[in-house]
């Protein structure tokens, strides 16, 4: 769940932060991403003749393919563990809904438009769910993959299915975590720092996410409602 | 190519014949195997064997003369023996010799993802070049004739080579030498056709097998390893024999299509952030004195 901690001072400028992270949370997403961008690596070196050499910046070829699955196990328990600590925060609402309906609002950052968040926008709980199912039809295909010479030729469409769907859902990951990585170092400044420090600040909390603010700290309760809550 | 300038055909004002007239100019080989004349010897099972430095594996018995239910790693051709009613009753034992068929448009290749792990040489040899072979078993899924094997002590993939050391030196391979029926033949593919056509037509016309044929399935572009069949209207019944093979549709749009859109999309996707960033900027935080 998330820390209901109260405001804490951070050390220097007396700039007040909320904390949004846990360590425990930090270090098992850095783990994950470390883990996604080997098998990004990898994979797009199985994927293409032209970038097949990024196999011999990770080992060479047979390394690669033998490595692959067992970092593909290692970031599905990753993920899962994200994904079951945050499914708290990760159910659709109404809300959600309403800030689907502003999105070229969010696209275009004018941010004041849309309805208040909680802890996590519509567009990170479907980034979420999104890599939820990804990571499963990845992991049945991968393994597919992995002991392909174990499966008999009676169960050979096994195979044919597997390399489909390993390719096209890999690809679907890949824009997915370009979206998450964009978001998250360039458009949304403050949000990278959050998952190394594991705190925010009191603007970038009241900005993005302001009703999971006035949770944390226990503020003035924002109205929930469909329209922006913020005047100009 | 290079040799073609000194393939002559004619030669003006001369007498006599012209030097290197009958030249061979085919480059393409191929093996026939006549399953009509096989009689389940298996010394081309023991003589692949031992050119290519294998022992013998333990035969599975499963009650035929089979040695055992697939090719394996180590064990490059196998006689697959099935029992055949015919529809008036009598009993045909068929013999057939599985190997690599060497296909012209083969599917190991096209789905091989590691660079140089599979060639295709001007002879129509498909070879595994087992030093650059990384261990993914694509190789296995491209295969419409379940023919590369992986080999546990090694975590790569091995088959049949029709030979190439041998043929590369102007030797036919190990299992057309020690063939005793001389039911294996090996040559040009245009000569193998011939011969096989030669062969169906004498089981049609003398030998009451109405549907003999040959067996170069059009599917994978025509097989450097062609067979006459007693009835080529059904493969299978030769020990599962594909009636039409293909590489697998799903090879060919994992490789096709789905890596063209895969590329673009990627691409696209990138260009497309890129000029997000430098049309809207980074997001701005609300101006912290409201409250």
């Amino acid at each position: 769940m998330t820390s209901d901690a109260v405001v804490r001072s951070s050390a220097a400028g007396g700039e007040q932060l909320v904390p949004r992270y846990t360590l425990a949370e930090r270090m098992n997403h850095w783990l994950g991403a470390l883990a996604y961008i080997y098998l990004l690596a990898t994979g797009l070196a199985f994927w293409s003749p032209y970038l097949f050499w990024l196999a011999a910046v990770v080992g060479g070829g047979f390394t690669a393919r033998f490595w692959h699955p067992w970092i593909g196990l290692l970031f599905t328990a990753s993920f899962f563990w994200m994904f079951f600590q945050w499914i708290g925060d990760m159910h659709v609402d109404a809300n959600d809904r309403a800030w689907w309906h502003s999105i070229s609002h969010y696209i275009r950052n004018e941010d004041d438009q849309l309805p208040p968040t909680g802890r996590f926008n519509y567009g990170q709980k479907l980034f979420s769910w999104g890599m939820f199912y990804s990571t499963i039809l990845m992991l049945l295909s991968g393994l597919v993959l992995w002991f392909t010479e174990s499966l008999p030729w009676s169960l050979r469409y096994l195979r044919y299915a597997a390399v489909l769907v390993h390719a096209s859902v890999a690809l679907i990951t890949i824009g997915l975590f370009m979206i998450h990585v964009y978001m998250s170092v360039f458009l949304e400044e403050g949000s990278f720092g959050a998952m190394v420090h594991g705190t925010v600040t009191r603007a970038w909390a009241r900005t993005f996410h302001r009703i999971w603010y006035d949770r944390v700290t226990g503020g003035a309760s924002s109205k929930p409602a469909a329209r922006p809550s913020s005047q100009r | 190519m290079s040799q073609a300038s000194t393939e002559l055909v004619r030669i003006s004002g001369h007498t006599g014949t012209v030097a290197g007239a009958g030249l061979n100019r085919e480059y393409q080989v191929a093996k026939l195997v006549d399953t009509s004349t096989c009689i389940g010897c298996k010394a081309c099972e023991v003589a692949c064997l031992e050119w290519n430095g294998y022992t013998f594996s333990e035969t599975h018995f499963d009650n035929t003369y089979q040695t055992m239910p697939e090719t394996q790693w180590n064990y490059w051709n196998l006689i697959k023996f099935n029992e055949h009613e015919r529809e008036h009753g009598s009993l045909m034992l068929l013999m057939r010799k599985d190997q690599c068929m060497h296909c012209e448009d083969p599917g190991c290749l096209a789905a091989c993802p590691a660079d140089g792990a599979i060639v295709q040489y001007k002879n129509g040899i498909v070879d595994f070049q087992e030093a650059h072979c990384i261990g993914c078993g694509y190789c296995i899924t491209g295969c419409p004739f379940n023919i590369p094997k992986f080999s546990p002590a090694a975590h790569k993939v091995f088959k049949c080579t029709l030979c190439n050391d041998r043929v590369s030196v102007g030797l036919e391979p190990a299992c057309i030498k020690a063939c005793p029926t001389g039911c294996l033949h090996f040559g040009t593919k245009p000569e193998m056709t011939a011969l096989a056509e030669t062969r169906a037509a004498q089981l049609r016309e003398q030998s009451g097998y109405p549907d003999a044929g040959v067996y170069d399935p059009p599917g994978v572009g025509g097989t450097h390893v062609i067979y006459v069949l007693h009835d080529a209207k059904n493969p299978e019944i030769y020990g599962g024999l594909p009636k039409d093979p293909h590489v697998p549709i799903s090879v060919r749009l994992w490789k096709g299509p789905l890596k063209w859109i895969g590329n673009l999309a990627m691409v696209g996707g990138l260009v497309g952030l890129a000029w997000h960033y430098m049309r809207f900027g980074p997001k701005k935080e609300e101006d912290d004195t409201k409250k």
